[in-house]
Order: C-alpha cells, then structure tokens, then sequence
C-alpha cells in the first residue's frame, strides 16, 4: 500500500538489541520531548477574559426581532414551527387589541412563543422559513442550568429589547446567509 | 519515678493489651493490627534499652513486611464468622489437651524461678548498627552466615513449591 | 538506663519549633506540589493551567483545600468504620514522621545560639526512612480493604505488592552508599559528600536504582498501577471523598517531597554545593541549597509522571524482581570490591 504520509513507520517485530531493551535511551528521548513543549506556544484561550470571535454563520441562541418602531415583528403564522425538524418551537396566537399596535406590527402575533432548548439542533430552519424576518439565531450562547424546564425559552428570553442599545445585531449574519438556490433561479 | 520507666511501663502495659486483644478479636484483620501495633510497642522496648537498630529492624522486618503479607493473605480470603470452618469436638479436645500440656509446661518451668543473670555494666553503645555488625561478623559469624544459608534454602523450596510444573 | 532521655527544657522547646516548623514546611511544599503538578502538566501539553485562583493561581492550592474540607464525606454502607477513618490517618501520619532525620542545612544562628537544622540526628537514621516508608503500605492497605470495594482491594494489593518488591532493591541501592560511607546517618552522610564529592559520582547505578524506586515507592507514574484511572477507578481510595480522600492524596505529595529529600541527601550531597559554603548567611545557604536539590528532583518526578506512559503490572513485577534487584546486588558487589581495593 502506498503510504499517505512520508512520517509513516513500518512496524517490525525484531528483538531489541541492548540499549533499547535498557529503555533509558528512549525515556531520555520522551522527556526531551516534553522539555520542547515546556517552551512552546500556549494553545488556551482565557475563555471569559478572551473570546475567540464566532464565525458569522455561528447559530446560537434565537432573537425574535422588533422592527424599526420597536413592535414585535412575529406574527404567530407557525412556518417555523413546521418547518422545525426537532419540534422545539410551539405557539400560542393572539389577536391585537386596540391600543396594542405600538407593540405589535401585525393584527395577529405570539402570546406565547416557547423554543425548547434541549430539542433545537440549531439548524437554522426556522430563520429561513420566517417570512416577516423576525427570528433569527445569534452568535449568543445558550447557558447551561441544572434544571430541564429552564431550558424551555418564553418570550422573556427570546424577545430582543425596545431601547437602542438592548437591539439585538444579527446584520453579520444576514450579510452571509446565502439565499436559497431555488430563490435566485425564480 | 524517671521518665524512662514511666514510658516502659505505658510500653510494657501497651504490648500486653494489644497482645490480649490480638489474640480475643473475632475478626482476623484486626487481630494482624493488634498484632502490629504490638510489634510496635516492642520497637519502643528496643529503643529504650538503645537498641535502636533492633528496633529498626524490627519494624522493617516484621511490621513492614512479614504482616504486610500476612494482612495481604487475610484480605485475599476475606475471613468473615460465616465463612469460618465448623471445628469438630474431635480438634477441639486436640487443642484443649496441646495448651493445657504448654501450660503445665510453663508453669513447671516457672515454678522454680527463673533467674535471668542481667550483666551489670555492659556497654549502652552495644545495640548501636557499628557495634552490633562488629560482633555478628567477628564473633558470631558462623552463626550468621548459616542463618543466610537457612533462608536461602527457605526462599530456594518457596520457588520450588510455587512452580507446581517443575519436575523434582 | 539509657541516655535517650536526658534532654534539657530548652533543647525540648528548640526541637518543638523546629518540629513545627518543619512540619509546617512540609505541608505547604506537598501543597504547592499539587499546585506544581498541574501546572507542569499544563506545560507539557501546551496549556496553561491554573490561573483563576489568585495571581498566577498561585491560591490554587487554598481553594483546593476548601473544596476538600465542604465536600460531602460519604463512607459507604458496608465499610469496617473505624479503620475506613483510620486508613487515612495513618497514612498521613507515617508520611509526615519521615521527615525527622533528614539534615536541612549545617547550623542555624539564631540569637546566639546555633541552631541544628535536623530534628534528630539518628545514627540510623537511613533504616529509620526505610522502616517509615515501608509502613506506609498500611494506610493503603487498610483503606482499601475496609471500603469494601472490589476495586479498592484491587488497588490496595497492587500498592502493596509493588512497595514490597521496590523496597528491596531500594534497599540493595542503599546498603551500596552505606558500604561507601560507613555510616547510617544521613547527617554524617551529608558532611561526607562536602563540595562536589557527591555520592552520585560513585554510584550512579545504585541513583538509579534508588529513583526508580522511589518513583514505585511514591506510587507515582510510570508505576501508578495502584490508582490507575482506566482499570480501577481510583485504586484504593475509590471510596474516600473529601478530606479523607484529601489525606490520601496530600500524604502523596509528602512522600513525594520527603523522597526527593533523600535522593538529595544520599546521592546528591544534601546541603552542600561547590562554591557555596553551607555556613554563609549565617547558616542559611545550607537549607536554600538543599531545597533548591528537592525541588528540582520534584520537578524530575512530575515531568516523568507526564512523560511516559503506565506500566503493565507484570512489567512492573519483571521489572523490579528481574532486573533492579539483580542489578541492586551487582552494584553491591562492585561497591564492595571498590571499597576493598581502594580503602586499602
């Protein structure tokens, strides 16, 4: 067989003749070896005092979206959640009252709006299916917690803020998001 | 009363408990460490009467190897009172009449009183390593060196017996 | 009777502070060696270890105590009570005990008055070592048959056997330098080896002999058989958790630190260093050079262990019965030729 690589040894079952039978040679050899690497370049990141930048296709943790105005810009039509392949995300649609059209864009929106954080792959999907570009996963990490139920996200956590500097960026990321070749030839 | 008869005497009281209990604990794993622990309140004898490297010896030899298999021996077979082999009356009259013949031995022997000449005026340094080794290879050398035999034919017929393959 | 009690008040009170001071010492080199440990073991594999705790993570070894003092201290169902708690104990107390002969430094002057840096200065004091470091095996022993645990057990007479058969070639390498010095006191040892005449250069078989037995004796890799992770669990102290287990692995680190002690003393002159007087600074360049000996063999001792891999146990049996002891005796025997043809 070929080899693939030039550093690949054959293995011989010879004997070994005396100074590789007393070992000392080869344990002398070893611990040179991990001398070097005393002196060589530390491959930890610091992780909370240094963070290696994401790259911008990273799929974290979802934001559901306000518009410019600051209204909630989901209006509960379930394309995501059927085109959910882990079934994480379910919905309960309510109607705008009067009065409430500051927060919501649409007539229609999501009185509740639950992912499960255990059954999302973070694939993506629910990005692409979202004809009102209102959700859309970030480069935030889901923390970890001790109890299953908190990994159920509601609105509290899903919602990105009102204020300006509670906005959620996700402009990286739609910058590389492809469209759908299907998209392009129509 | 001086300091070095008060510690031989918490020794000596020490050695006899151990040993009691040593030999009345049902359990054989405790007995081995009462056993130990009376081996070394004897190291201490040793290092009052400045034998210290009696006592050394003692330690290494016995509490560190010799009960050390005995205790891996034990541990091995995981001795416990339901495992314990019924004696048959048969063995139990065999041993009464063995310890009470070492009774009356023993009392016999002691009836007369022993005098045990202790030598006035001896040496102190005579249980120092220098001193000891000077008479073991002087004046006793033939002793000593039968006793190497001794062991040497011990550790030869331990190798035989482990190597059941071996035709004799 | 004897003279072994006759010591005055203050000789008592002298030996009392530097008991304590040792000790203390003692404590704080195993602690900062697990500190060591990790960090050299982050070295080794590109990392860089821990640095949370502390200015470089140098309080690591703190949090690492408090950790150990507020966790659970669980003792399983079935174990023997009282010798499952006093297994550690032991353990502990015989890793500290050995620490008493060995000659820190010449003579300390401290309020006018010198000061000897060796709690006592037996004329045995090498046997002492040996007989400490064999008892050793109890707290192991013990600990691992009163768990109840098979794995325990397992790693109990793994330690124990692998003790028993170092100790003898360790001791075979001893008897070498002893025949060469003539005394079994470790003090009388180090004023012997005075600048450069180390015993390393007189028996350099017998050193490894010695290390590698030393390296079986602290159950330290390579020969870590008795706690080896991917067949036993944790070895003998499977079952012990917080303090217990914190014994177990402090005691460790002791035996560690006191060995390298005794390679320093016996092969490597102890306080002695060419050029350097042992008496300068008031008495003081004497400890600094023989920690500065410990702490490099400590270091030697933690780049093994993150060098090569752990032995097969017939390996390790092969190993110490077929080749170090064999090897032991030979050095004996050209050792005592030496000594015959060069004394006269």
């Amino acid at each position: 067989m070929q080899p693939l690589t030039n550093r690949s040894k054959l293995v011989v079952n010879k004997k070994m003749n005396f100074w590789e039978r007393i070992y000392l040679p080869a344990i002398l050899k070893g611990m040179w070896t991990t001398l070097k690497h005393f002196f060589r370049k530390k491959n930890t990141v610091n992780y909370p005092d240094e963070k290696r930048p994401f790259a911008p296709v990273w799929r974290g943790w979802h934001v559901l979206k306000r518009d410019e105005a600051g209204r909630e810009r989901c209006t509960a039509c379930g394309l995501c959640a059927v085109a959910c392949p882990a079934e994480a995300i379910t919905m309960t649609a309510a109607e705008r009252e009067k009065g409430e059209e500051g927060l919501y864009r649409e007539e229609k929106y999501a009185a509740v709006y639950e992912i499960n954080m255990l059954r999302c792959i973070f694939c993506g999907l629910c990005e692409e299916a979202c004809p009102k570009e209102a959700i859309f996963l970030t480069d935030r990490i889901v923390p970890s917690d001790y109890v299953r139920q908190n990994f159920i996200f509601g609105k509290n956590l899903l919602v990105e803020g009102v204020e300006p500097e509670k906005r959620i960026d996700v402009s990286m990321r739609q910058k590389h998001i492809q469209e759908p070749k299907w998209a392009v030839q129509q | 009363m001086s300091l070095s008869l008060a510690v031989f005497l918490i020794l000596g009281l020490a050695s006899v408990i151990f040993s009691l209990l040593m030999v009345f604990t049902k359990n054989p794993v405790h007995s081995v460490i009462f056993l130990i622990l009376t081996f070394f309140s004897i190291a201490g004898q040793y290092v009052l009467l400045n034998a210290q490297f009696l006592a050394v010896v003692h330690i290494i030899v016995y509490a560190g190897a010799i009960m050390v298999l005995f205790l891996f021996v034990l541990m091995l077979l995981n001795l416990n009172s339901a495992a314990e082999p019924k004696q048959s009356a048969r063995w139990k009259l065999g041993a009464a009449i063995a310890a009470g013949m070492l009774l009356v031995t023993l009392v016999g022997a002691l009836k007369g009183g022993i005098q045990i000449a202790v030598p006035e005026n001896t040496n102190p340094q005579v249980g120092l390593a220098q001193n000891l080794g000077r008479v073991l290879f002087t004046d006793f050398v033939v002793p000593f060196e039968i006793a190497g035999i001794l062991f040497l034919a011990a550790m030869v017929g331990a190798v035989l017996l482990a190597k059941r393959d071996v035709k004799l | 009777m004897s003279t072994f009690f006759l010591f005055d008040a203050a000789m008592i009170l002298e030996k009392s502070i530097l008991v304590v001071v040792l000790f203390a010492i003692t404590l704080t080199v195993a602690a900062y060696a697990t500190f060591g440990e990790r960090k050299i073991a982050a070295f080794i594999q590109d990392r860089v270890g821990p640095n949370r705790a502390g200015p470089f993570g140098l309080l690591q070894p703190l949090a690492d105590g408090v950790k150990f003092f507020t966790k659970e201290d669980f003792m399983p169902n079935a174990a023997e009570r009282w010798l499952y708690i006093l297994a550690p104990g032991a353990f502990m107390f015989v890793a500290c005990m050995t620490s008493a002969v060995i000659p820190w430094g010449t003579q300390l002057t401290l309020f006018g008055k010198p000061v000897d840096l060796q709690v006592t200065d037996l004329n045995i004091g090498l046997l002492y070592i040996m007989g400490f470091t064999s008892l050793g095996v109890y707290g192991i022993m013990i600990g691992g048959w009163a768990s109840n645990n098979k794995y325990s057990l397992y790693g109990a007479i793994r330690a124990s056997s692998q003790m028993i058969s170092y100790e003898l070639a360790m001791g075979l390498a001893i008897i070498a330098v002893v025949m060469l010095s003539g005394t079994l006191s470790l003090r009388e040892m180090a004023e012997q080896q005075a600048g450069i005449n180390w015993n390393i250069w007189y028996q350099p078989l017998g050193f490894l002999i010695f290390f590698t037995c030393a390296l079986a004796e602290c159950n330290r890799a390579p020969f870590d058989l008795a706690e080896c992770e991917t067949e036993l669990i944790g070895g003998y102290h499977t079952e012990y958790s917080s303090m217990k287990l914190g014994f177990f692995l402090f005691a460790e680190y002791i035996n560690m630190f006191i060995a390298c002690a005794v390679i320093a003393t016996v092969y490597f002159g102890g306080y002695n260093f060419p050029g350097l007087d042992p008496n300068w600074l008031g008495g003081l360049m004497g400890p600094v050079v023989m920690f500065a000996k410990t702490f490099f063999f400590i270091f030697v001792f933690m780049w093994i262990r993150w060098t090569l891999p752990r032995f097969r146990y017939d390996q390790l049996m092969r190993l110490g019965w077929k080749a170090l002891i064999p090897l032991a005796i030979l050095n004996m025997l050209l050792t005592g030729g030496g000594v015959l043809v060069f004394s006269n």
